[in-house]
């Protein structure tokens, strides 16, 4: 099993720690894993991208044009990855600030309200733990358990304590996916 | 005295020190080289460790100190003496760690790794010998040719418009937070010569016993150079070149720079 | 799961390989798609714990310089940049070729000429392999094409650095650095000590312990006949390494029609492009050199023995298709495919380059 995937935002969205922690948690399955980042003076404040891949077998090529998994976070990132879903793949997106809507019918298509849950958690960090949270709902390629692991394992000490916030985040990100 | 009584090791009064190789130089007659390499050796001689010194010579008419002073040495690209000399001492630490340097190669090609090896205080000896002029490659112009001297490269004269002004580097050296010591001296006297060599020792203790960067200039004649005999050179480099730079020392910190 | 596998980018790869090889110094400066190099160096603080010097440097002329300091003295030392940087200090790594002194430099190559971009690129072949710098010298030249190479080849080029005393570089690309995978780093080694040192390296300039003969290195010989020796002994070594070090990586070449080369990240992609072409029934293989120089020119032809067509797939105009098409003496097409300016190629892009430029001619 092979899962091919990109996330695509603004820079501070939180997208290429997201993708980091996607690929540490595959990392505690023994998977194996690559992450690769757009890099450069685009991270700050442009957009930003990273692609995750998390496989059972070999990883060949680290740089894709198509993905099983696409997570958007902006307008932008939608216009511009939508056309990447693999057919039959699935297509994420933050419905807020959306104007202009995925059209594509061969694909299955996802809008969550990550940004308003993050509000309502009353804290704007949560917001790509909410995003995980639904992405590993729809393709639960690596478990919650596993992702816990990660953010411990990637987080200094001092920042332990939040990671029960984080663990409400990704089940309130799961919550968010409707059968 | 008979000439059995004269030889005798007790009445000796001078010998050329061991770390000068039996070897002949190839520096023009009248050169300020000679004496500042037997000053260096005697030196390094007189205070006994030439077992972890390491020098490293430049590009320019010292490029061959390698084959006249007895002690290990790296012939660095022009310019690039300190950045090499920074590394020696960075990984050899006990080492006692020089670079030998003519103008051209300290403060023209070589200036941004000269200032940033003074700024980071590395602890190294700079001796800098200042003639005012390109004197391997057949007597062209330095940053530090006075106005009005010609050379290859500006044959009627220095011009402040055409070539800009000499530059004075030490002063500058001096001002930084990284140098302990930067002198200015010469070597066209016996008093001066013994000058030179107490400056000399100063800077090598410092950097055995890592104080921060030194720099000894030596402000010395270029006869062939300069189209003058060697007595003129000496007298024209007393008229002219002690005013644009002074002997005298320009910093001495007793207890090294602040770390 | 093996406590010994992390997760790095393939910079800080380098960084912590050169800390667990018992590196006695690294001199840089910082440059893009590179910096993480320095930056872990410094995190890591290894002059606190194996003694590694590690000093940021005011250019990469500086650098290259301290490098060649450092190196005459018989100590463990690398430098990393990307192109730009990598051009200041051709002059240093001539210097380096001529003394005979053992030296690890990296080139995380981005996109040229000029500033050009900050991402991956593969223009510096010639650079690497032809000789960048002035004079007829080599450089052993280690391609990585994943996290795990970027570590072990640290290692690699270091000992053959001080087995042939040359210079060893990684070429690898800002992919390459930037990418995050799984490694496993070397066990730590020691760094050898000063007598070690003064054994291994009796040439080397450190002082003159116990009133040996004085050593000097230099690269300036006056005398010409004695400069041609000079220049015969290099090119004996040359030949030397030519005949024992050469390394690359053959995959399916077995039963293939068609044979891809490739180095660094475009064999990575290229990988995946077998996959989807064996997926619809075409056989491709691939040969990857590792070592770029010396060109395994041997294995190449003999791989490529039975194949109706070779591509060649670069991050340049065609450079290393020049040693593919002398290796295999034009016997069969040689097709080269290549990106530029710090744009990659995808893993179908090439298929369908494969089908248009050999397949379908």
């Amino acid at each position: 099993m092979i899962n091919e995937i990109v996330i695509a935002g603004f820079g501070g969205q939180g997208v290429l720690s997201m993708g980091k922690i996607l690929a540490y948690s595959g990392l505690m399955e023994d998977k194996e894993v690559c992450w690769l980042p757009s890099y450069g003076p685009e991270q700050r404040g442009g957009t930003a991208n990273v692609t995750v891949i998390v496989s059972d077998e070999r990883i060949s090529s680290p740089v894709l044009n198509t993905y099983d998994v696409v997570v958007v976070l902006n307008q932008q990132s939608l216009d511009k990855f939508e056309s990447k879903v693999k057919p039959g793949g699935i297509l994420m997106y933050d419905t807020y600030g959306i104007h202009k809507k995925p059209t594509r019918t061969d694909i299955k298509i996802y809008p969550i309200d990550a940004t308003e849950k993050s509000i309502e958690m009353k804290n704007s960090k949560t917001f790509n733990m909410i995003v995980l949270g639904s992405m590993l709902k729809v393709r639960p390629m690596v478990t919650i358990d596993s992702v816990l692991k990660a953010l411990k394992k990637t987080l200094p000490e001092r920042h332990w304590h939040l990671i029960p916030l984080n663990e409400e985040a990704l089940k309130e990100g799961g919550n968010l996916i409707k059968e | 005295m008979e000439l059995n009584d004269i030889i005798k090791p007790e009445n000796k009064v001078y010998s050329e020190p061991k770390l000068l190789n039996r070897v002949h130089m190839h520096y023009c007659p009248g050169c300020s080289h000679g004496v500042v390499h037997k000053l260096v050796a005697q030196v390094i001689e007189e205070m006994g460790v030439a077992e972890k010194t390491v020098g490293v010579s430049p590009v320019g008419c010292a490029v061959f100190a390698y084959n006249y002073i007895d002690v290990d040495w790296e012939e660095a690209p022009h310019g690039r003496a300190t950045a090499l000399a920074t590394a020696v001492k960075r990984l050899w630490p006990e080492n006692l760690v020089f670079t030998y340097q003519g103008d051209g190669d300290f403060s023209a090609i070589g200036t941004c790794e000269s200032i940033h090896a003074c700024n980071r205080g590395e602890n190294i000896v700079i001796i800098f010998i200042n003639n005012a002029i390109y004197g391997m490659t057949g007597g062209q112009m330095a940053p530090t040719t006075l106005l009005g001297q010609k050379t290859a490269t500006c044959p009627y004269g220095r011009r402040p418009d055409l070539n800009g002004y000499p530059l004075a580097i030490t002063p500058l050296l001096a001002q930084l937070d990284g140098t302990c010591y930067v002198t200015r001296q010469s070597v066209h006297t016996p008093a001066n010569v013994r000058k030179t060599k107490a400056a000399l020792k100063k800077a090598f203790e410092n950097s055995i016993n890592c104080k921060g960067t030194s720099v000894v200039e030596i402000v010395s004649a270029c006869n062939t150079g300069w189209k003058l005999t060697p007595e003129k050179a000496n007298k024209w480099m007393e008229e002219n070149m002690f005013a644009k730079y002074p002997l005298g020392d320009l910093k001495d910190l007793e207890d090294g720079i602040q770390r | 799961m093996n406590d010994k596998v992390t997760l790095m980018k393939g910079n800080e790869a380098l960084a912590m390989a050169m800390i667990r090889y018992g590196a006695d110094g690294y001199f840089g400066y910082p440059i893009t798609p590179q910096s993480e190099v320095l930056e872990k160096l410094e995190e890591e603080m290894p002059w606190e714990t194996t003694g590694m010097v590690v000093l940021q440097a005011e250019s990469e002329v500086a650098a290259i310089n301290m490098v060649y300091g450092g190196a005459m003295t018989g100590k463990a030392v690398c430098t990393s940049t990307s192109s730009p940087g990598f051009s200041l200090m051709q002059e240093g790594v001539s210097y380096l070729a001529a003394s005979e002194v053992p030296a690890l430099l990296i080139n995380v190559q981005r996109g040229g000429p000029g500033l050009g971009t900050i991402h991956a690129s593969q223009a510096d072949y010639f650079q690497a392999c032809k000789g960048g710098g002035h004079g007829d010298y080599h450089m052993i030249v280690l391609a990585p094409s994943s996290v795990q190479e970027m570590a072990d080849m640290v290692a690699l080029g270091f000992d053959l650095a001080f087995k042939y005393r040359c210079v060893s570089m990684i070429l690898a690309d800002g992919t390459i650095g930037q990418l995050m995978e799984k490694v496993v780093l070397p066990e730590q080694r020691p760094r050898r000590t000063d007598d070690e040192i003064r054994q291994q390296c009796p040439w080397a300039v450190n002082g003159r312990k116990g009133m040996r003969p004085s050593n000097v290195v230099t690269s300036l010989e006056l005398d010409d006949d004695k400069m041609e020796e000079n220049n015969w002994r290099f090119q004996a070594c040359y030949r030397e390494i030519e005949k024992n070090e050469t390394r690359c990586e053959l995959i399916d070449v077995e039963d293939c029609d068609y044979l891809i080369t490739a180095f660094g990240t475009t064999a990575r992609v290229a990988m995946k492009t077998m996959e989807l072409a064996r997926a619809e029934g075409i056989k491709v293989g691939m040969f990857r050199p590792i070592t770029l120089w010396p060109f395994p020119e041997k294995q190449l032809r003999e791989a490529a023995k039975n194949v109706k067509g070779i591509l060649c797939v670069e991050l340049n105009a065609g450079q290393m298709v020049e040693d593919v098409k002398l290796a295999v003496e034009c016997k069969m097409p040689v097709e080269h495919y290549g990106r530029f300016g710090g744009n990659v190629p995808t893993p179908d892009e090439l298929l369908n380059v494969l089908k248009e430029k050999l397949i379908n001619k």
